[in-house]
């Protein structure tokens, strides 16, 4: 390339980004630009998430129930959610299935990234492929070949348990194991997810970081615990907040298996949502219960995220 | 194998040489082949109970195999719906909001991440918060706007809410930030318009990304339960996935063999879309951002 090909056609004129700023790109045909991008997106949004947001929280201090006026009535509906005993088996059951979804999805996603990452292993684009297919079937589907693997008389799951001696009867009946059954299809359904993006983080790691661990001797495990798991810190993070936020709004695979029976066991906070708001029209008490959720889902993503980026300043320094 | 260390998606080039001959990477191999059968067979089990006859569905001892295949299933499943008229109305949605999403949040993320103006930061983090809204909490207000438009079992009313996407604006933001910045400047100076720079620059360069989030975008609607159901009451409106559980649904005792056709039809298409792109997927969430 010479330097004549770098000449500017026209006389030169610094655009904004550099610094340069004249009449017609610093203020209004470049305000017209900066709308002309944000516009299309902002309106939809502000359409179909903002207002509905405004909407819903003044929802949350009336009675509204789809019907007549709805009638002011303070703080009544948040009271009702800190003392109506269903709403706070719910968020037993939600915390619950928080603390037993975001540790297993994210080993089963972190276990199978490290074996399909590893050179020693053959066929690892089948693997990739195959693996993340859970992911792009619709949990309508996936409960559906769930529920019926699963059956107690004709499910295959079930017989070839029984035929190692393993008898797990009814699952998704069974007040114990309903929450584990519907855990483990949430996994099942995610982890691919998960997973592609640890492969991810796992292919930035430098490779002469672990050839120099292998020259001072490190075993497997000291090269995970030394160089692999440090330097995958942010995309733990990342993975670590996406999975919460996905367990505390867990709807679609008990809504499709156990509608949150047997007994309520796997009822949860956005059941709990769509029953009031769909099925019982307490829109005012639906919002509210909305925005408990809210808050509390910005709260833990808040403390995480203070959690993290103190750790990984640590790694760096 | 090559065409994956090519991309230089894998690093594949001491595969060869140092681990041919090792018998533990075919344990390795055959131990991860029993987990990834385990993992799949809900699937295998959808794949061959579609070519059952009705006869070994509920047969016992239950088998994974049909003993004589039959594709009475799949012509079951054309008289019992709209098939047709269902999958065309899937594509329209998913397809319709995968596009206008695209296109929409492409221009908001690259005012986001290139054009420095004041208030940036703040509409950033807004949009960031959003994100953590369960739709669940917004579906009513939704539905009264969409109501009130007139818009109720219209591909309008199922696509214009989601036409553009937190997840995709901070998403693409942050690919678009990973693109050097050199590259736009120097067609700014040649005299570049901003949407120049974002047509002909960035969006060339952002091809992985929008791949990326163009499959979340088509196989997450594709797959939504919820979001037809409540928007179309039609049910020449209502999409694949909808459609299966009117099978399920109160007076549709569907034989199972039926079901399993309809889920293969409606997983198929997505299977499809995935396997053509899959590698590049990967590659763009190394990429991106995302991580």
């Amino acid at each position: 390339m010479t330097t004549q090909n770098l000449a500017p056609s026209r006389p030169y004129r610094p655009p904004a980004q550099l610094g340069g700023r004249t009449p017609l790109n610093g203020t209004f045909k470049r305000r017209a630009t900066i709308v002309g991008f944000l516009a299309p997106a902002l309106i939809i949004l502000a359409a179909f998430v903002g207002w509905p947001m405004i909407s819903a929280l003044q929802l949350s201090f009336t009675d509204a129930s789809g019907f007549g006026t709805p009638e002011f009535v303070g703080l009544d509906n948040y009271l009702r959610v800190f003392s109506d005993t269903e709403i706070l088996q719910a968020m037993g059951n939600t915390a619950l299935y928080s603390v037993l979804f975001t540790p297993t999805a994210i080993v089963v996603a972190l276990v199978l990234a490290l074996a399909i990452n590893s050179p020693r292993l053959p066929f690892r684009g089948f693997f990739r492929s195959t693996l993340f297919l859970p992911f792009i079937v619709s949990l309508a589907v996936a409960a559906f070949a769930w529920s019926y693997l699963l059956d107690p008389q004709i499910g295959l799951l079930n017989y070839w348990l029984q035929a190692v001696g393993i008898r797990i009867g009814n699952v998704l009946q069974d007040p114990n194991l309903a929450m584990p059954t519907v855990v483990l299809v949430a996994v099942w359904k995610n982890f691919g997810f998960y997973m592609v993006i640890f492969l991810a983080g796992l292919q930035d790691i430098p490779t002469s970081l672990y050839e120099a661990a292998q020259l001072d001797g490190a075993s497997v495990w000291k090269r995970f615990t030394n160089v692999t798991f440090p330097m995958l810190s942010n995309t733990m993070a990342f993975v670590v907040i996406v999975a919460l936020i996905a367990a505390l709004q867990a709807f679609d695979q008990i809504y499709v298996l156990t509608g949150g029976g047997p007994y309520r066991s796997t009822e949860t906070i956005v059941m709990q949502i769509y029953q009031s708001g769909f099925k019982d029209l307490d829109l005012g008490f639906a919002s509210a219960l909305s925005y408990v959720l809210l808050i509390v889902t910005l709260l833990l993503s808040l403390a995480q995220f203070l959690f993290f980026g103190r750790r990984s300043k640590d790694i760096n320094s | 194998m090559t065409a994956l260390a090519r991309s230089g998606v894998l690093p594949v080039t001491r595969t060869h040489s140092r681990h041919r001959g090792d018998p533990m990477r075919w344990v390795f191999f055959a131990v991860l082949l029993a987990v990834t059968f385990a993992i799949m067979l809900p699937v295998l089990i959808i794949v061959f109970t579609a070519f059952k006859p009705a006869s070994e569905v509920n047969a016992f001892p239950p088998t994974l195999f049909p003993h004589q295949w039959t594709l009475a299933n799949f012509e079951a499943i054309f008289s019992e719906l709209p098939f047709g008229r269902l999958i065309l109305n899937s594509f329209g949605f998913a397809g319709g909001v995968t596009v206008f999403a695209l296109v929409f949040d492409s221009l908001a993320a690259y005012a986001l991440a290139r054009l420095d103006f004041r208030g940036s930061r703040i509409l950033l983090i807004v949009i960031i918060a959003s994100l953590m809204i369960p739709f669940q909490a917004t579906l009513i207000p939704i539905y009264q706007l969409v109501s009130q438009l007139g818009w109720v079992n219209t591909f309008a009313g199922l696509i214009a809410p989601r036409a553009a996407d937190a997840f995709g604006i901070f998403f693409l933001r942050q690919f678009f930030l990973s693109l050097p910045r050199d590259l736009d400047n120097a067609a700014r100076i040649d005299g570049a318009s901003e949407w120049r720079v974002f047509r002909s620059v960035v969006l060339p360069n952002a091809v992985p990304a929008l791949l990326t989030l163009g499959i979340f975008l088509f196989v997450n609607n594709w797959n939504d339960l919820l979001w037809p159901l409540v928007f179309t009451t039609d049910q020449n409106m209502g999409t694949i996935t909808s459609g299966l559980t009117l099978l399920t649904g109160p007076g549709g005792i569907i034989p199972q063999g039926v079901m399993m056709a309809g889920a293969l039809m409606a997983v198929l298409p997505l299977a499809i879309l995935f396997l053509l792109v899959q590698r590049r997927f990967i590659e763009s969430v190394a990429t991106s951002g995302l991580k």
